[in-house]
C-alpha cells in the first residue's frame, strides 16, 4: 500500500518532467527571463564586486586585478573593526527594540476581529508605499530641534509653568527658558530610525506565526493556573520562536548594511559600515576597499545565516532524540 | 454530611447570548458529587458554550454558575477549581510528556519534590510509563489524550471537563478509552462532565444525562431512564432509534393515558412525565416482534401489517426498515443470536409486527 503511493508519487513527478519536456518552450518562457534577470542584475554585479576586491588602484579611474588580499587586510584595520563593531551594536539594539515592539502588534493583529485584521495588517504594511528617503526625512522633521516631539514637549513645558505661576515656582522647577532636546543627529536617532523603517519586517513574520498558533493551547495553559504573563513567557514566545528568528534576521540583516538612515539621522559619531562602504564607492573613489568591506559583510551575513541554520537542525536533532 | 450531598455544580438560569442568537437559554442545571455527568446533543446546541462557562472561556450573558458553593462570575480561569480537556488535546508541543503534565504545577508554586511525585504518579494513572521524555509529535492521538488527561488531573481538580474528548480517536480506541475514563473516574473521584454529541459514549460511560437542544436542556436523567423513559420526541428520537405514532389521548388515567391511534387502534399507555397529556407514542426498535406467518395476537397486544424495504446487516444484529399498512415508515431490530438460523427475509416480504402497550410510552412533542 505504501510502496503503492511511493510508485504513484514517482510517477507524478515523472510525468511533471515529462510535459515540461514535452514542451519545453512554455517551460522556458516560464523560467528564462527570471533566471537571466537574476544572472545580469545580481550575480554578474556581485561577481564584478568580488573580482574587484583583489584589486588595485592604479589611476583614479583605473584599477588593475592584482588578486592582492591587501584590501581585505585593510578592512582589518582597527579603525574599520570598531566601526563594525558598532554597526552590529546598533543594528542589535535596533533589532532587540524592533521585536519587544513588534510582538505586541503582531500579537493584537492575530487576536483582533476577522473583520478588523486586514486594516490593521495594511496599517503596518502602510509605510512601504511611501519611498524610505521621504520617510526618513520626515523623521528629521519630527526629531529636530524645531521639530514636532520639541514643539510638544515645548507645549507641555508652558502649561506646566503657567500651572506653577501661581505659587511663584515657575523660575525654580521649570527654568527660564525650555530648552529643546537635542534629538537628532546621534546613535540613538539612527536606532529610531531602523526601527521606524524595518519594524513592519519583524512585525509580519511574527504575525504569520501566531496566527497559526492554536488558540486552546492558550486556554490549556490559562486552565492549567498560569496567569497571562506566564502564558506569554512560556507558551506564546517559545511557540512563536520561529517567528522571531525569521524577525531577527529580516531586521538585522539590513538595519547591519544600512547607510542612508546613519547618513541622515545620524551626527559625526554615528559612522556605521555602510555609510564607510559608501564612502569608498564615491568620495573616497576606492573600489577594490568597498568592495572587500562589501564582502566582509556578506560573508559574515552567511555566517549569522549558517549559525542559525545549524542551531535550528541541531534542535531538530534534540527534538527527535 | 451535609457538604457532600450539596450539588459540585449549579447553573442557575444561565443564557450566554451571541448577539441575536441565544446559544445557551435558561438553563439550570445541579450537577451531584463524583457524577460522571453527560451534556449530550447535536452540534451547536450550546453544551460546548455551557462547558466553557465552566471552564471560565466564557461569561454567562445573565444566570449565576456556583462550583462548590462559589459564585464563578468574576473569577478566572487560572483561578477555577476545574481543568479541561480540551478538543484537540492542546498538549503543548514545545514541553515533553513530564514537562506538559508538571505545567499546572509549576506554575502554582508546588514544591518541586511533590511535582515530581506527582508527575509520576499521573503518568502511571493513564499508563504512559516509559514515555516521560517523549515529546507529543513522538505520540500517537490516543497517547496524547491521555497526556491531555494526566495533566488536568494531576491538579486535582473539583472538577474535570470533558469537550470531546473521543472524537478524534478511531472507534476501537473510542471504546478502550471509554472504559478508561470510567475506571480513572471511579479512581480518582472527581467529578466528570464530557461533552458530546455522540448518545452511545453518553450512554456507555456516563451515570446522568443532559440532552441538549437549541440552547435547552430537555431532559437529566441516568442513562437507562433517559433510554426507557425518554419525555421528548426529540430525545426519543436523539438517544437510540425509535418509531413513532401519531395518536389523539382520550382519557388521562393517573400515570397512564388511554389513546387511540389510527395504526394500533385503542390503547392504555404509558405517560412519560405527569405533564405530559398530549404527544406522540414512540416504541424502540428492539422491542417490536417480527412475524413472518399470520400469527394471532398475543393477549394485549396491537398487530401491525407491514412489507420489508431494505435490511441492513451490521453482524450482531440486523435492522429491518419496513412500510405499515398506512405508508408509514418502521423499523425493528433482531439480533442474529445464532449462527445458523434462517438468514434475514428478502426486501418485499410481508410481516407482521406486534407491538406490546406496556412497550409503548408517550412522549411531549
Amino acid at each position: 500500500m505504501a510502496r503503492d503511493i511511493k510508485r504513484y508519487r514517482v510517477r507524478c513527478w515523472e510525468n511533471r518532467l515529462e510535459s515540461w519536456r514535452a514542451q519545453p518552450a512554455v517551460f522556458w518562457a516560464f523560467v528564462l527571463p527570471g533566471t537571466l534577470w537574476l544572472l545580469l542584475f545580481f550575480f554578474v554585479p556581485l561577481g564584478l564586486i568580488w573580482v574587484l576586491a583583489f584589486g588595485e588602484r592604479v589611476g583614479p579611474v583605473q584599477i588593475d586585478i592584482t588578486w592582492t588580499f591587501a584590501n581585505y587586510l585593510a578592512v582589518f584595520d582597527p579603525v574599520y573593526v570598531g566601526l563594525f563593531w558598532r554597526s552590529v551594536w546598533v543594528a542589535t539594539v535596533a533589532t532587540v527594540i524592533a521585536l519587544v515592539m513588534g510582538l505586541p502588534v503582531a500579537l493584537a493583529v492575530s487576536f483582533a476581529p476577522e473583520r478588523v485584521k486586514p486594516i490593521l495588517l495594511l496599517l503596518v504594511i502602510l509605510p512601504f508605499w511611501t519611498n524610505i528617503l521621504i520617510r526618513t526625512y520626515a523623521m528629521i522633521a519630527v526629531l529636530r530641534t524645531r521639530g514636532f516631539v520639541n514643539f510638544g514637549l515645548e507645549y507641555l513645558w508652558l502649561m506646566g509653568k503657567a500651572f506653577l505661576l501661581p505659587f511663584g515656582l515657575d523660575e525654580i522647577v521649570m527654568g527660564e527658558r525650555f530648552e529643546p532636546l537635542s534629538l537628532l543627529y546621534n546613535n540613538t536617532a539612527v536606532i529610531f530610525g531602523i526601527v521606524y523603517v524595518y519594524l513592519p519586517f519583524m512585525v509580519l513574520p511574527l504575525y504569520a506565526t501566531l496566527e497559526r498558533l492554536d488558540r486552546s493551547l492558550l486556554e490549556a495553559s490559562l486552565d492549567l493556573g498560569a496567569g497571562q504573563i506566564r502564558t506569554f513567557f512560556s507558551i506564546i514566545v517559545p511557540l512563536a520562536k520561529p517567528g522571531i528568528v525569521s524577525g531577527i534576521i529580516l531586521v538585522f540583516i539590513p538595519a547591519l548594511g544600512t547607510f542612508l538612515i546613519s547618513d541622515l539621522l545620524g551626527g559625526t559619531d554615528s559612522l556605521l559600515l555602510g555609510n564607510v562602504i559608501e564612502r569608498q564607492f564615491k568620495a573616497a573613489n576606492h573600489w577594490p576597499l568597498g568592495s572587500a568591506m562589501s564582502f566582509v559583510l556578506l560573508y559574515v551575513t552567511f555566517a549569522i545565516l549558517a549559525l542559525r541554520a545549524w542551531l535550528i537542525s541541531r534542535e531538530e536533532a534534540r527534538a527527535r532524540a | 454530611m451535609r457538604e457532600s450531598d450539596a450539588p459540585i455544580v449549579e447553573i442557575q438560569n444561565v443564557t450566554k447570548a451571541f448577539g441575536r442568537l441565544k446559544a445557551v437559554n435558561d438553563v439550570s442545571l445541579a450537577i451531584p458529587r463524583n457524577a460522571f455527568f453527560a451534556l449530550l446533543g447535536p452540534s451547536g446546541c450550546g453544551k460546548t458554550t455551557l462547558l466553557r462557562m465552566l471552564g471560565g472561556f466564557e461569561h454567562s450573558s445573565t444566570g449565576r454558575i456556583l462550583i462548590d458553593g462559589e459564585d464563578m462570575a468574576s473569577i478566572q480561569p487560572n483561578r477555577r477549581p476545574v481543568n479541561m480537556v480540551f478538543q484537540s488535546y492542546a498538549v503543548f508541543p514545545h514541553m515533553t510528556v513530564a514537562e506538559n503534565i508538571a505545567y499546572g504545577l509549576k506554575v502554582t508554586g508546588v514544591p518541586r519534590a511533590e511535582i515530581g511525585r506527582r508527575v509520576t504518579d499521573a503518568i502511571a494513572m493513564v499508563r504512559l510509563d516509559g514515555m516521560a521524555t517523549r515529546r507529543p509529535d513522538q505520540l500517537s492521538g490516543g497517547q496524547r489524550q491521555r497526556v491531555a488527561l494526566a495533566r488536568a488531573l494531576v491538579k486535582r481538580p473539583k472538577l474535570l471537563l470533558l469537550d470531546e474528548p473521543l472524537s478524534a480517536l478511531d472507534k476501537k480506541l473510542r471504546g478502550e478509552m471509554q472504559l478508561e475514563l470510567v475506571r480513572l473516574q471511579h479512581e480518582v473521584g472527581i467529578t466528570f462532565i464530557i461533552v458530546t454529541h455522540d448518545q452511545e459514549e453518553a450512554l456507555g460511560m456516563a451515570s446522568e444525562i443532559a440532552v441538549m437542544q437549541e440552547g435547552r436542556i430537555l431532559q437529566v436523567a441516568p442513562p437507562r431512564q433517559l433510554y426507557e423513559h425518554p419525555t421528548r420526541r426529540f430525545v426519543a428520537e436523539f438517544i437510540g432509534a425509535s418509531n413513532s405514532f401519531a395518536c389523539e389521548v382520550l382519557a388521562i388515567e393517573d400515570e397512564n393515558a388511554r389513546v387511540t391511534s389510527p395504526l394500533l387502534g385503542e390503547l392504555v399507555v404509558e405517560r412519560a412525565a405527569p405533564k405530559v397529556t398530549s404527544g406522540t407514542l414512540i416504541i424502540r426498535p428492539e422491542k417490536v416482534r417480527m412475524d413472518f406467518s399470520n400469527p394471532a395476537p398475543q393477549p394485549g397486544e396491537a398487530l401491525i401489517r407491514g412489507t420489508i424495504d431494505q435490511i441492513a446487516y451490521f453482524g450482531d444484529l440486523s435492522i429491518v426498515y419496513l412500510t405499515a399498512e398506512d405508508g408509514s415508515r418502521l423499523q425493528c431490530s433482531r439480533y442474529n443470536v445464532s449462527r445458523i438460523a434462517a438468514p434475514d427475509p428478502a426486501p418485499g416480504t410481508a410481516c407482521t409486527l406486534g407491538l406490546h402497550p406496556e412497550d409503548l410510552l408517550l412522549v411531549g412533542d
